[in-house]
Formats: structure tokens, sequence, C-alpha cells
């Protein structure tokens, strides 16, 4: 696929980074020099300065063949405007914007066809704030992840000693949960994945991956160890879109503290927030944690742009007393030297908001997916098309569809129920099959599946 | 420079308007054939001659006005135009000191209702018009200055609500312009004062005292025909319907115009006054009526209730009637209300006192202090309606409210070294810079102004002025830095 990439900020950068690995030809147009210098050592890719708003400047980065343009610059309305060149100009058949300000988005219209003709908005902030606060909805929980409209829920948990069925196998969650259809998808010990049988026993120290339907994920949560307290405190330090956007989600339902360094933005924090109280100051400055009762704190969120700051900031929360850390850290060796260790949770902006636009990247009708274990695993959603000549899918029982060994079917929506595979479930067309792929690299295999056979073309 | 010339060439042009409506007392006395015809006709005369000599002699003077002129306008406007007002007062009444009919009309145009004038059931119809119609006319002016003019200065209450507020309270901004906003205000204000006389009118009043009662409710100001106030009515029905029209007189008429335009009730809720004005009214009536039931003044809690909330509400809202003399209920009571008065009203309306809005934000203020010493890091901002108050305006507040106390002090300090006791000293300078009327003591609802010798009449004048143009707006004038080139 041909893809230009406008903006080449954390979001530009993280996306043409998923973008090259999936075999791509990416071009990304940014107008400062420095930027593009670094991303082009590190990738295989083309890079175009200009302003991605400029014609000129996007008919130089190929926009006239390309299959799609993905504006992701800090200015809404250079988005906009790229789009809709894009559509007008050079009849670029899927084009994805990223939007921040939610004006724009309250009315259809406004993104449609006729007006700024955008396919797909993203905003990565309110994606990346929505993975956090289901965090601290489930705090047991290291990632919770949603496919068809939030009807499936996929929860990653690691066990603990304590948990009913941890030490037994897996067939018992039945006899524990009847009336909870739950699924195990899949369990990491180590770096090595398990692919779970019946009779599979669960160990203190795996990560387990439970689908499950939105409402069960609590009892699900339940089994695997023993539940924490509610969150109640939660301290968020930086105070930028995401902090903002996290404080604003938080400050109803639990008592909020945000800390910023910059005065000023401390000003427009406290303005726009209600009840969340605002304090100015460095979140790695042990003094002012200690006054603010750090380790009172149920949560401590970092999400500041630098990555050492968040890092450090947690690691002295922690040790101060507060009860679970979380950090965003962009950078990915970061992350792989943190995850379960001082840090409760890692997140990685890009992992956590590169999903959506992954689904509109992927061969066949794929609607949802999912990076897991920082991008080792994958699960997706895809829509089952065709008919029982034309595809391998409709009209199989999940035992007899010929998926590579390392990835499953976890459940089905059919409508608006929700069926958790079972071996003899009959697929049928237009169902929405959640797949989960341990191994990044069968993913290409997987679509394949679901694509049309050409004699139905 | 303040540019005298064209601010007197201003005035000139309202005394002639002034001037016409004395005519309207000149008519209704013509009709109804009282004692005071005499008085109107000199007295339009001597207002309409004084106006055009004024603006005839400054004409060649006549500029722009700046922002600067305003103050010099206001201030003068509210001083030179009741001296005119006296007129009638003075040719009708001989023996009337210039004193006493200044005070009278000082209280009519700030809208307090303290009177030195007793036996007003005697007194001919057209007088008590004219009473209570400088109440109207001053309610109309003080809408008008709160809402659109002060502002326009920089001063007064609602330019704390001025700044392009986010979000519901958009179009805080009533019209672009001045003379638009005037109008649309006039209209409301002349809408609930056909309304107050139609209702009144059906409550049972006789159609020229509902006139009058409607003019005196709406202004908030309080003068009634009858020496005994409401008292002289004994009615519930009237007295609801004056509840009712005191309480409405006592929002911001930006936010009246506003639910007008929309026809919603939508404005009143978002408007950061209304609520905590009515809830503070509401509270007091039912807390007042608890605890007269309590101590024995009145034999069931619907009669309690009733007193009560005649009284409160009258109090609060600075009008200053009466239906019985609440001077002799237990002490809390009366000095509640008195306390009510100091800031229940909202800002823009026609209520005197420190206004709601000042009242929120010194508690906003007062609170976060608080949070402030727990936790020295935390930015708070003070909100009002969801907007963010800058806190330059919130210094301009704390001023207010030093002076505004200093003032209190002041005044009540001369009161009572001109001989006075402390509590008619002190209740009568409440009354008169809160622009409410009554007091307590000496000067209760029973009895009048008249008690008071020719300075501390004075000194009741001063602070009416002064509360009714919200203390910056005429202390202004006096400072050296007004006059510097």
């Amino acid at each position: 696929m041909k893809i230009v990439i406008l903006g080449a900020g954390q979001v530009g950068s993280s996306v043409a980074e998923s973008l090259v690995s999936e075999r791509n030809d990416i071009t990304v147009v940014d107008t400062d020099p420095v930027r593009l210098r670094n991303l082009q050592d590190r990738l295989d890719l083309r890079t175009v300065t200009g302003s991605a708003s400029h014609p000129t400047v996007l008919v130089e980065a190929g926009i006239e063949d390309a299959d799609m343009v993905i504006a992701v610059t800090q200015s809404d309305e250079t988005n906009l405007v790229a789009c809709k060149l894009a559509q007008q100009l050079f009849n670029v058949p899927t084009r994805i914007a990223r939007i921040r300000a939610t004006d724009f988005l309250a009315e259809e219209r406004i993104l449609g066809q006729e007006c700024f003709a955008i396919d797909l908005a993203i905003c990565p902030e309110q994606v990346l704030t929505d993975y956090i606060v289901k965090l601290i909805e489930f705090p047991e929980a290291l990632q919770v992840l949603e496919f068809a409209d939030g009807k499936v829920s996929l929860v990653a948990v690691r066990a603990f000693q304590g948990g009913p069925l941890v030490g037994h196998q897996l067939q018992d969650i039945r006899k524990h949960m009847p009336s909870v259809d739950v699924r195990i998808a899949a369990i990491f010990r180590g770096d090595a994945s398990i692919l779970p049988e019946g009779d599979t026993v669960v160990e203190a120290g795996d990560e387990v991956f439970c689908l499950a339907a939105a409402e069960h994920i609590r009892q699900v949560l339940r089994e695997m160890r023993r539940m924490d307290k509610p969150v109640r405190r939660v301290m968020i330090a930086g105070g930028g879109n995401i902090g903002w956007r996290l404080a604003e989600a938080l400050e109803s339902n639990y008592v909020v503290k945000i800390l910023e360094q910059n005065k000023r933005r401390c000003e427009i924090l406290a303005g726009r927030l209600d009840s969340a109280l605002v304090l100015q100051g460095d979140a790695t400055d042990e003094s002012l944690l200690e006054a603010e009762n750090v380790d009172e704190m149920d949560i401590f969120i970092a999400v500041t742009n630098d990555d050492e700051n968040n890092i450090m900031s947690c690691l002295l929360a922690r040790r101060m007393g507060a009860r679970r850390v979380v950090a965003l850290i962009n950078r990915r060796s970061y992350v792989d030297l943190l995850q379960a260790g001082q840090i409760d949770i890692a997140i990685s902006p890009a992992q956590a908001t590169i999903g959506t636009l992954l689904a509109h990247v992927r061969r066949g009708d794929v609607t949802q997916v999912h990076a897991l274990r920082r991008g080792a695993a994958e699960a997706l959603e895809a829509v089952v098309h065709g008919d029982a000549q034309s595809g391998p899918l409709v009209g199989r029982r999940i035992e007899d569809i010929e998926l590579p060994k390392g990835a499953g079917i976890g459940a089905i929506v059919r409508g608006e129920e929700v069926i958790m595979a079972h071996h003899d479930t009959v697929v049928q067309a237009e169902d929405h099959v959640i797949v989960f792929v341990t191994n990044k690299k069968l993913v290409p295999k997987v679509e394949k599946l679901f694509q049309v056979g050409v004699g139905f073309v | 420079m303040v540019r005298v010339g064209s601010v007197l060439n201003v005035l000139g042009v309202l005394l002639m308007i002034f001037a016409f409506a004395m005519a309207v007392p000149f008519a209704v006395s013509f009709f109804y054939g009282d004692a005071a015809l005499h008085a109107y006709d000199a007295a339009v005369l001597i207002t309409f001659t004084a106006g055009l000599a004024l603006w005839a002699g400054s004409r060649g003077r006549r500029r722009e006005l700046k922002p600067r002129d305003g103050f010099l306008l206001v201030a003068l406007t509210w001083t030179v135009v009741p001296a005119f007002a006296t007129l009638p007062f003075l040719i009708y009444l001989q023996d009337l000191s210039f004193t006493d009919a200044y005070f009278e009309a000082v209280s009519g145009l700030t809208t307090s209702g303290a009177t030195t004038l007793s036996g007003l059931d005697k007194l001919p119809p057209s007088i008590n018009l004219w009473r209570s119609m400088l109440i109207w006319i001053g309610g109309m002016g003080v809408v008008v200055l709160a809402v659109a003019i002060l502002p326009l200065l920089g001063a007064g209450g609602s330019q704390i609500m001025r700044a392009e507020t986010p979000g519901p309270m958009k179009d805080t901004k009533l019209t672009p312009r001045i003379t638009e906003t005037a109008k649309g205000l006039w209209v409301v204000y002349v809408i609930f004062t056909a309304a107050a006389i139609v209702s009144l009118k059906m409550a049972g009043m006789t159609f020229f005292d509902a006139v009058v009662h409607a003019f005196s409710t709406m202004g908030l100001g309080g003068f009634s025909s009858h020496d005994q106030s409401f008292g002289y009515f004994n009615s519930p029905a009237i007295e609801a319907v004056t509840i009712f029209f005191m309480l409405v007189a006592g929002i911001n008429f930006g936010t009246h115009f506003l639910a007008f335009r929309k026809l919603s009730f939508r404005p009143y809720r978002f408007d950061p006054e209304t609520g905590a004005y009515l809830g503070v009214a509401i509270l007091s009536c039912l807390g007042i009526a608890w605890f007269l039931l309590a101590n024995n003044v009145y034999p069931s809690f619907w009669t309690a209730l009733r007193y009560a909330s005649f009284n409160v509400v009258s109090i609060a809202t600075t009008t200053g009637f009466a239906n019985t003399d609440f001077n002799q209920w237990p002490i809390f009571a009366p000095v509640w209300m008195l306390f009510l008065s100091c800031f229940a009203t909202c800002s823009g309306s026609t209520g005197g006192g420190i206004k709601m809005v000042r009242a929120e934000l010194m508690v906003r203020q007062a609170l976060r202090e608080m949070v402030r010493i727990v936790h020295p890091r935390a930015l708070i901002p003070i909100k009002l309606a969801g907007q963010t108050v800058e806190n330059n305006i919130v210094f301009a507040v704390l001023a207010f409210m030093l002076v505004y106390g200093g003032t209190m002090t002041t005044m009540t300090m001369l009161l009572a070294a001109s001989g006075l006791d402390i509590v008619t000293a002190f209740t009568a300078v409440v009354a008169s810079l809160n622009n409410m009327g009554p007091g307590l003591g000496q000067v209760g609802p029973t009895s009048n102004y008249a008690v008071l010798n020719d300075f501390q009449t004075w000194v009741c004048t001063a602070s009416m002025l002064l509360g009714r143009l919200e203390l910056f707006s005429i202390l202004v004038v006096f400072t050296p830095a007004f006059w510097r080139k």
C-alpha cells in the first residue's frame, strides 16, 4: 500500500514505524527537516519537507497515486484541509485525520464527503485517555480492550497466588462461575506463550488473556487474583493534553490531583477542570509529592512528554508508597526494561493508539486491531463475508477452520449476541470474529482467511 | 481631562426629559382634581427652563463623551435631578424643609424608600404617585446604569460577568450597542410593571394603589401611599403578589432580558446569582417563620410564614415594605433581615447592597485561601458559572468590600456622634447604604426618618447616593487624579 503520512510528531512517527514494519510504501511530510532526518535514519521510508496543506508539497510526496493519506499534524485545520485536497484534487481513496477539537466531531456533516471528506477521525489523546480510565476502573487488569463496540472485552491480568483459579486447570473455571461464559485466549509464561487447553494449569505470575462479555470482566478478574480496594485517589503527573483529558474524565468519580510544571498551563487547567486540584510543580520533586501525600494515592499516573521524567516520578512515587504506578513511555526499549518491574504498567502510546489505524490498513474487512504485549501479539476483530463456496470460514465449525498454530478464534459476535467460541460453533456470514494471534508474524495468514475468494468477486 | 461642558450639556437634556416625567403627576392631579395641582406647573416650568439653560449655555462645548466623563455625568445626574424632583414637595408642602424634601427625592430616585413624610393617606394622590414614580424612574436608571453603563466605565458589579463567557452563558453580552440594550431592558421593566399593576389590581387593590405599589415594587423602593404600608391592606393575596414581584425585581434584568428573548427559563438556571439569591431568600423565610413560631410570636406556622416571608423578602430585596412592626420581633429576626439586605439581591437588579455576585466571590476567595494553606502549590481559580474570574476582579471586589465597610463605619460614627442611639444609627446607615428604607429602633417600620435632625438626614442622604452608585463611581469624582489633565 502507498501511504502518505502528514506530520512527523510523536503520533506520525509511531504510525510510520508500525506501518513500515507491515511492508507499506511510506512517505512522511513535515515542516521540520531535523525530525524527518531522524525518522529517515531509523526507518525505511521517504520524507518531504514542507507544509502538509500545500498542494505542491502533497504532489511531491506522491499523493497522486497514494492509496491512503494519514494527516496527523499538530493542527486540526491543516489535517482537515489536507484531507479535503486529497479527496477533491488527488482522489485518494482513504483519508484519515487526527482531529482533537470535539467541535468538529459534533456534527457528522462536517467530516462527511461533501465537506472535509474524512473517512476516519482519530484522536490519540482520547484513545489513550480511555485506555487509562479503563485501567483505573479495573485496577487489577494490565490491559482492558474492547471489541464489537464494547460488547466483548479482552482483559489481560497477571495471576497471583490467592486467586481461586491459580494452581487449577482451566476447565475448573466453569465450576467456579457456571453462569459466566469466558474464554481464556492465551497464557504467557515468561516470554513464551502457551496455547490454553482444558487441562492447562494456571500458575502464579502468568499473564492471562481472557475474553468475556463486558459485564463479566470483574468476575473473571476475581478468578485470577485477590481484588484490590477500588481506586479512590488518583494523582496525575503532567497536565498536557492527556493529563487534562484524564483529569476531566476522572474528576467526577475520583479524588484527582494533577501536577504540572508550567504555571500558565496550570492556570488553563485550573480554569477547565472543576474539582480536580491543580498543583504547580515538578513531578519528580520529592518534597512536593510528600506534601501532597503521594503515599495515600491509590494510583499514580505519569503522563508528561518526557519518558525519563515519567519513569523517575513513578519510581519515586512507588518508593514513597503509592499503591500502583502507571507510566506513559514512548521508547520501546524502555517499555521492555520496565514492565513488571518497579512500574506496574508501562503504557506505550503508539501501541495503545495504533489499533484503529491498523484496522484500515489491513486486508480483509478488519474492524478492530489491538496490539498486545508491546506489539508482539495481536487481537483482531474481522467481519466474515462470502458464502460456503467462496470463503474458508462460512459454514465451518471452528475445529475445522485451518488457523495457523498460535492463532485462535476467541469469540463471535452475531448481531447483538456474543458467542464464546467452542470447538463445534459454526461460523456464519456477517459474523464478527475475534481472533487472538500470539505471534505477530502470523497476522497476514490470518487476514487471508477473511479475504473473500476471487470467484466471489 | 474631564469635559465639564459636554457633561453639563447632557445633563441639561436629561433635566428637560425629567420635566416631562413631572407632567404625569400633573395630569393625574388634574384628573383627580386634588389640591396639589398648582405645585406642578411651576415645577415643570422651573425644571425645563433650568435644563434648557444648561443645554443652551454649554452647547458650544458639546463633544463626544469619554468614559471618564461618564463618572461625572452619573454623579451629577444622581445629585442634581433629585434637587429638581423636590419641587412638587416643596411647593405643595410649605412647611417641608429642603433637607427633608431632598432626602425624600434621593430616597425615591435611589429606590430606597425611606421617608420623612407622615400622613401619607391624606396626601393628594398625585404627590403619592410622584413619590413612587421617582422610585420607578430611579429603578429604570439603575438597571441601565448597572447593566449597560457602569461595565463600560469598568466599574460596578456586573462587569464581573462582562468578559466573553464560554458555554451556556455565551450571550451575556445582550446586544452590541448600549442604546439597544437599554431599550431591551426597559421593555422588560415595563412589561413586569404592567403585569404587577394588573396582578395587584386583581388581588384587590384600587387601580391607583396598584399603580403606586407596582412602581414601588419593581424599583424595589418601598414607598407606599399608606402610613401602615401593607398593613393597611391586610390581604395575603396582595402580599403574595408583591412577594413574587419583589423577588422578580431582585434578579438581574439582563437575565430577564435573555429569558424573554429566548422564551425559556434556561438563562435563570445558568445565572450564577439567581439560584443563590432565591435559595437564600426562601431558606430565610422558612427559618424566620420557624423562629417566630418557636418564640410564640405567632400562634400558627402559616401565620408566622405569612409575616416572615413578606417582611424577609421585602427587607432582603431592599424594598422596605412592611405588613407588621417587625421591630417588635425577637432581635435575631430583624437583624438577620438587615444582614440579608446587604448582599441578597443580584447585580443588575433594582436592589441595593453589595450584590450576590460579590458575596459569592468573597466566599469563594475565603475558601480558596483556606485550601491554599493546606496545598501551598495548588492553583485554585475562582469560578462563576464555570468561568474563571480574573484575580484583578477579585482584588477590585475586595477593595469594594473594604470601602463598603469603611463607609458603613464612618457613617454610623457620624450618626452616633450626633446623638443617635447605636441601634438607630447603625440600622439607619445599613438601610440607607443598601437603599432599603426602614431600619430598627427610632427609624423602624412604624416610624420614619422625620425624627432625624438635618445633619443626620444629610448623612443618610449621602449614604443612599453612595450605596446606589456602588461607592466607587461616585467616590472617584472626588479623587485628584480624576481631575488631573
